[in-house]
């Protein structure tokens, strides 16, 4: 056994120990929701800082985006001024929310959205596309999970999946007991070994290849001589592609359902809104790490699977007790991620599927949504052994676009109740169907070119697609309105939101 | 009138989704090509301005 795989094995059993440990924490009664799924909502500002770092920047994250910027050069470094807006719209839009879900108890935005709008159709709408969004998001976490499994020869047998197999029954496993707390635990290990594994890279790497300048020029000769060549620039066309790209994702980024768990758990709005201007730290991680694409192209590396670009880049370049550090990072950064994923669709399953919002929260939610944790895990592991990792990161993609479609019920619907819920049903039906069939004409990927006025646009299909869903909204709003339609009844009141 | 400064976030937007304003190769910085540092550097600066928002716009239940 190499010094790399002892280091993995222990990591991962180390921070299995943890997840059951975290347990204990607080001595809490688990069989309430809000203890199991939020933690009790009493995370300060340093653990929420952990746990939300460790759940918006993903393994998968962290293998994708060098990935694409290998792939597809500049274009790919949207991600940058992606993590950045994202905030100003976090801090905005998050604030508020947390507010009123304290006030009323909400524990998912559909709870929020059934609350405000008084429609159970709307509930059940916005919590389908938020369990379907989540669950090819997990599944591309077993992907990170398994490029870094492919370079150890026992983990990597028959496809790694008896690994990923033991992997995923330990995050069903400790999920189910310890809830929440769980992934804010292991969050403390997997951010430091990801900083750590970061910094060594970003300091030896372009190092070794003689230095930054050498990389980009390099980089960009090789790029332009391939089939499909790309640069280390943006060609005017792109420039909207780039900039939609950024917006819509930043949009989106906080309404996933694991978002909403991590930021319903933390202890006050305060602790919310610091975290804004906290959390960018990671972007700046994110942004440095993408660079490694143009490492890699520069030193030459080359695989069938672009998701193996950095685990391949680690293996070159470090020694082999730090390239176990570097496995050990990535896979307890799809750990964390997984877990909190998996509490957050269940809790959209259990509060507003199976049974519908009420602040009473009984013990049969709990139930329900524990045990729908362990069936989600078992989903993702079938889904990724049968679908192939293209199509699994088509659905994503697919997925980014459907969970944008709650933006006008969820987002606008926390400053204004003008809108009719049965127009943002419409407008959110409109929204997915738009977003499916311009997936489907763009042969799955997350943009869409429009051709109008003789010339062409190439956009993020999500957005397109909310452009859709906000113009049949309001038009819909003013006709129901008109006709005199009335709308269900708002349980909030102004004095909530404050 | 504490509600203005929120306004001092439209600057990252601009700053960052109209490329054409940062995509150039110089000047370059540590080897890195304008496009890239620029970016980079809208990082920092953003979390500077959000943490000015947020002193600036504090409640006294913000705790």
């Amino acid at each position: 056994m190499s010094s790399a795989s002892l280091i993995l094995a222990i990591a991962v059993l180390g921070v299995t120990g943890l997840g059951f440990f975290a347990a204990r924490w607080g001595r809490a009664d688990l069989e309430n929701l809000e203890q199991w799924a939020l933690g009790g909502r009493n995370f300060g500002t340093i653990v929420s800082w952990f746990l939300l770092g460790g759940d918006l920047y993903t393994a998968y994250t962290f293998i994708a985006v060098p990935a694409l910027i290998y792939g597809i050069g500049a274009l790919g470094f949207f991600a940058v001024p992606y993590a950045i807006i994202a905030y100003p719209v976090a801090l905005i839009v998050l604030g508020r929310f947390w507010s009123v879900a304290r006030r009323r108890g909400y524990v998912t935005s559909a709870d929020f959205v059934r609350d405000r709008y008084g429609d159970r159709a709307l509930e059940i709408a916005i919590a389908l596309t938020g369990v379907v969004a989540a669950m090819p998001y997990i599944a591309l976490q077993l992907v990170g999970m398994r490029a870094v499994f492919a370079q150890f020869g026992a983990l990597g047998a028959f496809g790694s999946i008896p690994a990923l197999t033991v992997a995923f029954l330990l995050v069903a496993a400790y999920t189910y007991t310890s809830g929440l707390r769980a992934p804010a635990l292991i969050a403390f290990v997997k951010d430091v070994l990801i900083y750590v594994t970061v910094i060594a890279a970003i300091v030896v790497i372009p190092a070794r290849l003689g230095g930054w300048a050498n990389v980009f020029t390099v980089a960009e000769g090789a790029l332009a001589r391939r089939p499909h060549p790309s640069s280390v620039f943006l060609t005017p066309p792109q420039y909207f592609t780039y900039a939609s790209m950024a917006f819509g994702n930043a949009l989106s980024l906080f309404i996933y359902p694991h978002s909403i768990t991590s930021v319903l758990a933390a202890r006050s709005r305060g602790v919310i809104r610091r975290n804004a201007a906290l959390l960018p730290i990671y972007s700046l991680l994110l942004g440095l790490l993408a660079l490694l694409g143009y490492c890699a192209v520069a030193a030459g590396i080359t695989s069938k699977d672009s998701t193996n670009i950095v685990p391949l880049l680690f293996a070159r370049f470090f020694p082999d007790w730090f390239a176990g550090i570097a496995a050990s990072a990535v896979v307890i950064g799809a750990l964390v991620p997984a877990a909190i994923m998996c509490i957050g669709a269940s809790n959209l399953f259990a509060s507003n599927v199976f049974r519908e919002f009420s602040s009473e929260r009984p013990s049969i939610e709990t139930r329900v949504a524990k045990t729908l944790t362990v069936a989600i895990c078992a989903f993702a592991l079938l889904f990724i052994f049968f679908v192939p990792v293209p199509y699994a990161i088509d659905f994503q993609l697919l997925g980014g676009a459907l969970m944008l479609q709650i933006f006008p019920a969820f987002v606008l619907g926390l400053w204004t109740r003008w809108f009719h819920a049965k127009a943002l049903l419409a407008g959110w039906a409109c929204g997915l169907v738009t977003s499916c069939a311009m997936a489907w004409a763009s042969g799955f990927t997350s943009n869409y070119t429009l051709h109008a006025f003789g010339g062409s646009l190439t956009g993020l299909i999500a957005l397109y697609a909310l452009a859709i869903n906000l113009l049949v909204s309001a038009i819909l709003t003013i006709a129901l309105r008109a006709v005199r339609v009335g709308g269900g009844v708002d349980r909030t009141t102004a004095a909530d939101f404050a | 009138m504490r509600r203005l400064w929120y306004a001092l976030l439209v600057l990252p937007f601009v700053g960052t989704l109209v490329p054409p304003l940062y995509n150039h190769a110089r000047p370059a910085l540590f080897g890195l090509p304008f496009f890239y540092w620029y970016q980079l550097a809208w990082v920092p600066a953003t979390a500077a301005l959000l943490g000015i928002v947020v002193l600036l716009t504090r409640r006294p239940d913000d705790v």
